[in-house]
């Protein structure tokens, strides 16, 4: 059994690993889709969309683990639940295709706002990162952005689903622009924006799509989702059971 | 009395390619897609997975006239009469063979 | 990708038609005929025997539905794929195999079929797919020797496809042959790190993999030419161009190579090297249980296409709405 990697959590790793972690956490999930789709060329854009996620965690993992001599997959498959920093948002199970469709919105618009904002980070690697992953992401978020109409102005049931989709999701959006020491060290040095500092356009952007949709958010509640931090759902246990399991099991393991 | 199976199939499109600028759009196969901005996306991401395709046009099957190849002898065999103007029928000598 | 020798034609599409022909028909099927001796292409809307059309869209829509069955064993593993690299390696492949599905489900709707036709006949059994698909992964190495060993029968099977008469099919296979071939080195690439630079336990995983796949394999290329009689039309009309006998032993004789240099033993105590013949004697197939799975008593055929009606019936209200929103928008940009 393959023990847990221990890795500093210095704020400028922890700014990475909630970027990275979103990617590859959301990659995850979207995989899981593969074969079931509602169709065909479905199946394969949903596919092709896990497949630029886990590209942008590589890139993304790699360069945070370089400073400690930790790869990629040292981080990806090895570490302990409390340090995945992904916002909760991105573990949550896949739901129907309308709850996938809108977290994709959410996520996708998230990304794309980051990315374009850390094309011009102090660090070189990143905004080489930003630079390839903002195109990705501008693709990702109009394809969520077309269904999310599709099925919130479809019929009746797609309208119904698309209602609960957001009634679920909504609560954890809050989570996503929370300020904290992590976000101010990396706007102080240059490394990122403040998740906060896209706030104000990724309400406008997702807000326009979903009155497009004809689908009302719910009243905001006070509830905070803390996966950021490191404190995750029941959900993210067993997704990283599945997902670090032939890591763990085989010690040594050359793949 | 209607199709079941119509009733919610999606109509086909066909897909056309042109992979590089200076060539011509080449048909490369069809899909289904509910509607034009669909049909690109899925174009995308079908037709074009490997290179940057760089320009897709999508045309609703049903949209599309065709010549009847019953009528092949009206518009094509005139051109087989005329032997001449086909390459072949210059021989070259080989050295020279290559045009 | 996983087309498999489907010579299991039903037997009415093998016998020449009772009914009289007019003298039009016979000059159409004497000109038919002889395109087919010279090589030429047969397009979507050229006459052709009613056998011949039938005949096809079996062959391509059952090699579809194949392609998109097999997106299954695989996909079973993407979640747990044990490195970042080959988790992306499994998504780009198995995206393949849904696109292969779509170019054949594109080809067969050429001869006068709908998608939602063929899904339905798929998932009613009445129409086939690969055997080799109702088989369990049941560990990481099962996708590595899919790879190598399934893909590699299925590229054998199809590259002669690819001078198939029937162009619409054809040009399907250049470009799913084109794509086919990373399929392969990837799964053998991803065998042979584990058996040279792999753990113990790795090798082992291995070795178990390939004694569990490598006789289903061997059937992908459908029984013995003296069991096939449909072989004699299919190669008549240019759709099959080379016998199941002749495609296997090639696969044999590539193969035996290939495990040599992984360090694998393939589980045949009868393969021998034969030196008349310059060929790799083998063992006797157990033609009982390919008859079998391909009846729907295999491990997993219930499961496989349990999966697929469930995805396909869960998606239904995904589909309606998107045509609902495309009518409502046609209504919409008339009216303005």
């Amino acid at each position: 059994m393959t023990a847990s990697i221990q890795l500093q959590q210095d704020t400028a790793t922890q700014y990475l690993l909630r970027l990275g972690d979103t990617c590859l956490i959301l990659g995850q999930r979207l995989g899981e889709w593969c074969g079931h789709g509602p169709v065909l060329e479905e199946d394969i854009a949903l596919t092709n969309m896990a497949l630029d996620l886990i590209g942008q965690a590589r890139a993304l993992l790699s360069h945070a683990g370089a400073g400690q001599g930790l790869d990629e997959d040292q981080l990806a498959f090895l570490r302990d639940e409390r340090d995945y920093r992904n916002p909760t948002l991105v573990e949550l199970p896949r739901g129907d295709f309308a709850f996938t469709v809108q977290r994709n919105l959410m996520a996708a618009t998230l990304l794309k706002l980051l990315w374009q904002r850390l094309q011009t980070s102090t660090d070189a690697e990143l905004a080489a990162i930003a630079g390839k992953a903002v195109k990705e992401a501008r693709y990702h978020q109009q394809h969520a952005a077309d269904w999310v109409v599709r099925l919130g102005d479809g019929t009746a049931e797609s309208a119904r689903r698309s209602q609960a989709a957001l009634a679920q999701l909504w609560r954890y959006v809050p989570e996503l622009f929370d300020a904290d020491a992590v976000d101010d060290a990396a706007a102080a040095s240059g490394l990122g924006p403040r998740w906060a500092d896209v706030q104000a356009d990724w309400q406008a952007e997702v807000g326009a799509v979903l009155a497009e949709a004809g689908l009302q958010p719910p009243v905001g509640s006070a509830f905070r989702s803390t996966g950021k931090r490191g404190v995750h759902t029941e959900h993210m246990g067993h997704l990283l059971a599945t997902m670090q399991h032939l890591q763990r099991a085989y010690p040594g393991g050359v793949w | 009395m209607t199709n079941p199976e119509t009733r919610t199939e999606w109509p086909l499109w066909e897909v056309f390619v042109r992979s590089r600028a200076g060539l011509d759009h080449k048909h490369c196969g069809s899909l289904h897609a509910a509607d034009a901005a669909m049909a690109i996306q899925m174009a995308r991401d079908v037709y074009t997975r490997r290179q940057e395709g760089c320009s897709l046009w999508v045309v609703p099957s049903a949209q599309i006239t065709a010549s009847d190849p019953g009528d092949k002898d009206m518009y094509f065999d005139p051109a087989e009469d005329k032997v001449y103007r086909h390459p072949t029928f210059y021989k070259l000598p080989s050295e020279v063979d290559h045009m | 990708m996983y087309t498999q020798a489907m010579d299991t034609m039903p037997k009415e599409l093998g016998e020449a038609p009772k009914t009289l022909r007019s003298a039009e028909e016979l000059a159409l099927q004497q000109r038919f005929d002889a395109r087919i001796d010279a090589g030429d292409f047969i397009e979507a809307k050229d006459w052709m025997p009613d056998n011949y059309r039938k005949t096809l869209l079996r062959q391509i829509s059952q090699h579809a539905h194949s392609e998109i069955v097999g997106m299954l064993p695989e996909g079973n593993w993407i979640s747990r794929a044990p490195t970042l690299k080959r988790k992306a390696i499994l998504l780009a492949k198995v995206q393949d195999e849904g696109g292969h599905g779509l170019y054949l489900y594109a080809a067969a709707e050429t001869l006068g079929t709908s998608r939602d036709q063929m899904i339905d006949a798929l998932h009613t059994g009445r129409a086939k797919y690969s055997s080799i698909f109702n088989y369990p992964t049941l560990s990481w190495a099962d996708i590595g020797t899919i790879g190598w060993l399934v893909d590699g029968a299925a590229i054998m099977n199809q590259v002669p496809i690819c001078r198939c008469s029937y162009a619409p099919y054809a040009r399907a296979m250049i470009r799913i042959c084109r794509e086919e071939s990373f399929h392969q080195r990837q799964g053998y690439d991803s065998l042979l790190v584990m058996m040279q630079q792999g753990t113990d336990a790795q090798r082992a995983m291995v070795q178990d993999a390939v004694n569990r796949w490598w006789w289903p394999c061997l059937m992908m290329f459908g029984p013995p030419d003296d069991q096939s009689p449909n072989s004699a039309q299919g190669m008549r009309w240019g759709i099959k161009r080379v016998s199941n006998d002749t495609l296997r032993q090639k696969f044999v004789d590539a193969t035996v190579d290939q495990a040599r240099v992984l360090g694998v033993t393939l589980p045949d105590p009868d393969l021998t090297w034969n030196e008349a013949r310059q060929h790799w004697d083998f063992g006797a197939i157990d033609w009982p249980e390919f008859f079998r799975v391909v009846a729907g008593d295999g491990p997993c055929n219930q499961d496989r296409l349990a999966n697929r009606v469930q995805a396909w019936d869960d998606g239904a209200w995904v589909r309606e709405a998107a045509l609902a929103h495309a009518q409502k928008q046609a209504t919409r940009q008339q009216a303005a």
